[in-house]
């Protein structure tokens, strides 16, 4: 208990750190010019996506009676990058990300089979989300840099509660760490 | 009326995408964004059309916007272990093909399969034809058990047993005697699991998937109703996760049946562990512990602390009637414990034995260093030792473990490294390079027949086709020339 809350607010002070100077500089993709930013020149199309929780289609463009089911999140991509995006209840978190050119994986296609969609969920929004099923543990135990507050994206539904939720892309790939920093074994 | 706006809604939407998609092809045409006909961008080759070939394209497509990548894959059909090596109750591991036919589809790529790379075309020849070269060929070899008998009919290694089912053109003959009751796989990772769980589960079930046909027939008629998993070390070591541990331990019909004394200590030694060793350890506890149904007429379990020594042969000497195993105990403890021969033996009856200790790459050209002892091409980060301008990533790269989504950071990586060379003036991108132009002229003065991406689509609608025509969702055609009959 006491440690999951130790996680728990360790994970806030980094959120709260990367609030106030998103970090740039330290990603290889800035200082080589060649970040694209939130909009991407080769993004995936809006896919009809299969979930463990139902089909749910794309679709662009809103009615005013839509409007109180709007739901802010932001993404921070692996750059430190916030990315704010406004969603719809009942929209999928990969799904969401790829609307908007957020390089988060989604190689299974939200079908509970694999672990690219790998996010942190912001502590006071995690709390919210309901329990995991037990397939969705079993892809996250194969997540590098697995935490107290590690979710897969495509199982993440959007609704009004989690409205301000923040979203952050696990800042590593297995053997090359976007800033250099190499992780106490977990 | 709610019905009415929605629809309207979705024919908007609709109509602005199509807006935009004939707006971007104007562009392309008027030559607004640059194609593969003006040629100043850098060109880069990926040799391998799997997994790490296709996440190496993505990347470097996307990080690049004036990059050409070109994909050479030996066979025919492009996708390697997604179509070869995941199992065939797993279609929705196959799904990262969607992904991948993007990549191959967009305007800076191309796909040429049937290119055997080292015997139709040298990497010397690529590398002049190309700014870099990526080595994504993966570990088409096998680690051998070292044992006498090894070469022995009904001893197989699991790469060429799950080539089989998955319809690997070099595996159709292979033809697997199923009529033995007990089976014995070697090695406790994925792919054992893999092998125990296709030789155990119902037909009714296997018969709805990608499965050869051939494979279902001979699995049907199969009399295995008895899979030992045998690990060189502890329950603490196993290799294998913890998905496909309790896909074994749901297979209908089937009971779970290990031995107490393999898991002496392990109960105190729980707490300690991360959480991913731990709920794997707890599930294999508790299947060791309920067993399941005893009425089930199949039995599967893990054998720990075992090394094989030698395969037996029958009273003809002609083929594997059992193998005899060593028993071990563990020096150390956790991911590095050792096992250590006790001088212990053990024998065990089984007519079918599959070895599945590894995958295993081998030298693709001379030109290219290879390290014969990791069985890797030795690199940095990515970046071949002693050669510029070539690269590898994935399984060739790193060794033969790990996931899709393992392969896909690592793949990551040597894009980034090689995206950083290109920017650090390490790649001399000045001069021109001509590419596909160049190799495709070769390949055909050498009577090669490439095959491009939009003829692997002619295969993939022939197979669902025929798959359709027996219940399932493809029919892989088994060999080669078949293949490029209808492509």
């Amino acid at each position: 208990m006491a440690a999951s809350a130790a996680v728990r607010s360790a994970v806030s002070l980094t959120q709260r750190f990367v609030r106030v100077s998103p970090d740039c500089s330290i990603c290889p993709l800035y200082r080589l010019n060649a970040c694209t930013g939130a909009t991407d020149g080769f993004t995936a199309p809006s896919r009809r996506l299969r979930t463990s929780i139902g089909v749910w289609q794309s679709g662009d463009s809103s009615s005013p009676e839509e409007e109180e089911r709007v739901v802010n999140v932001v993404y921070i991509d692996r750059c430190g990058q916030r990315i704010p995006v406004q969603a719809r209840a009942g929209e999928n978190a990969l799904h969401l990300a790829h609307k908007h050119g957020v390089d988060l994986e989604g190689a299974c296609e939200a079908s509970l089979a694999c672990s690219t969609c790998h996010v942190y969920v912001s502590s006071e929004h995690y709390e919210k989300l309901p329990e995991p099923e037990e397939r969705e543990d079993d892809m996250l135990d194969m997540a590098p840099m697995l935490q107290e507050n590690s979710r897969l994206g495509c199982q993440i539904v959007l609704t009004p509660e989690l409205d301000g939720m923040e979203l952050t892309l696990p800042k590593v790939t297995r053997n090359f760490y976007v800033d250099g920093h190499v992780p106490k074994p977990h | 009326m709610k019905m009415m706006r929605m629809i309207n809604l979705v024919r908007g939407s609709v109509m602005k995408i199509h807006g935009l998609s004939r707006a971007s092809r104007c562009l392309a045409a008027e030559g607004g964004v640059r194609g593969l006909s003006s040629s100043s961008g850098p060109r880069v080759c990926i040799v391998g059309g799997g997994p790490a070939g296709f996440y190496t394209a993505q990347q470097l497509l996307k990080a690049r916007q004036d990059a050409a990548v070109d994909v050479y894959e030996r066979l025919p059909v492009p996708f390697g272990l997604v179509r070869f090596g995941v199992a065939p109750d797993h279609p929705e591991v196959k799904n990262v093909i969607n992904t991948f036919t993007q990549t191959a589809q967009h305007e800076r790529c191309s796909f040429h399969g049937n290119v055997n790379v080292g015997k139709d075309v040298t990497i010397d020849e690529l590398r002049q034809a190309y700014h870099a070269v990526v080595l994504s060929y993966g570990a088409e070899g096998n680690r051998s058990m070292g044992i006498s008998g090894e070469d022995l009919p009904g001893v197989f290694s699991a790469k060429d047993f799950v080539g089989w089912y998955n319809g690997l053109p070099s595996n159709k003959e292979l033809r697997p005697d199923l009529s033995c009751e007990t089976a014995v796989i070697l090695g406790q990772g994925n792919v054992a699991l893999d092998v125990a769980r296709i030789l155990l589960a119902p037909v009714e079930m296997l018969k709805e998937t990608d499965i050869t046909q051939n494979a279902l027939e001979a699995l049907a008629g199969s009399k295995v109703r008895r899979v030992l998993i045998v690990g060189r070390r502890g329950p603490l070591q196993i290799a294998c996760t913890i998905k496909e541990l309790r896909e074994m331990v749901n297979l209908p019909n089937t009971r779970a049946d290990m031995l107490p004394a393999d898991f002496e200590g392990i109960a105190e030694a729980l707490k300690d562990l991360p959480r991913p060793r731990k709920r794997l350890t707890e599930l294999m506890m508790k299947a060791a512990k309920e067993g399941g149904d005893d009425k089930a007429e199949k039995c599967w379990g893990f054998r720990f602390f075992r090394s094989p020594v030698e395969v037996i042969a029958g009273a003809d000497g002609k083929r594997a009637t059992g193998i005899r195993l060593a028993l071990n105990k563990l020096e150390g403890s956790g991911e590095s414990a050792r096992a250590e021969v006790t001088g212990q033996l053990e024998d065990v009856d089984c007519g079918l034995i599959i070895s599945s200790i590894g995958y295993k790459s081998i030298p693709i050209d001379p030109a290219v260093p290879f390290d014969p002892r990791r069985a890797i091409v030795p690199n940095e980060m990515g970046r071949v030792q002693d050669t510029a301008g070539l690269y590898c990533s994935g399984w060739v790269k790193r060794g033969p473990t790990g996931v899709i989504a393992t392969t896909m950071n690592d793949s990551f990586d040597t894009a980034r490294v090689l995206i950083q060379d290109m920017e650090a003036g390490k790649l001399d991108l000045s001069v021109n390079k001509p590419g596909a132009q160049a190799i495709t002229a070769l390949l055909q003065t050498r009577g090669v027949r490439t095959v491009l991406f939009s003829q692997w689509e002619k295969i993939t609608a022939e197979e669902e086709k025929r798959g359709k025509s027996l219940g399932k969702p493809r029919e892989k055609p088994l060999d080669v020339d078949e293949m490029l009959k209808i492509a």
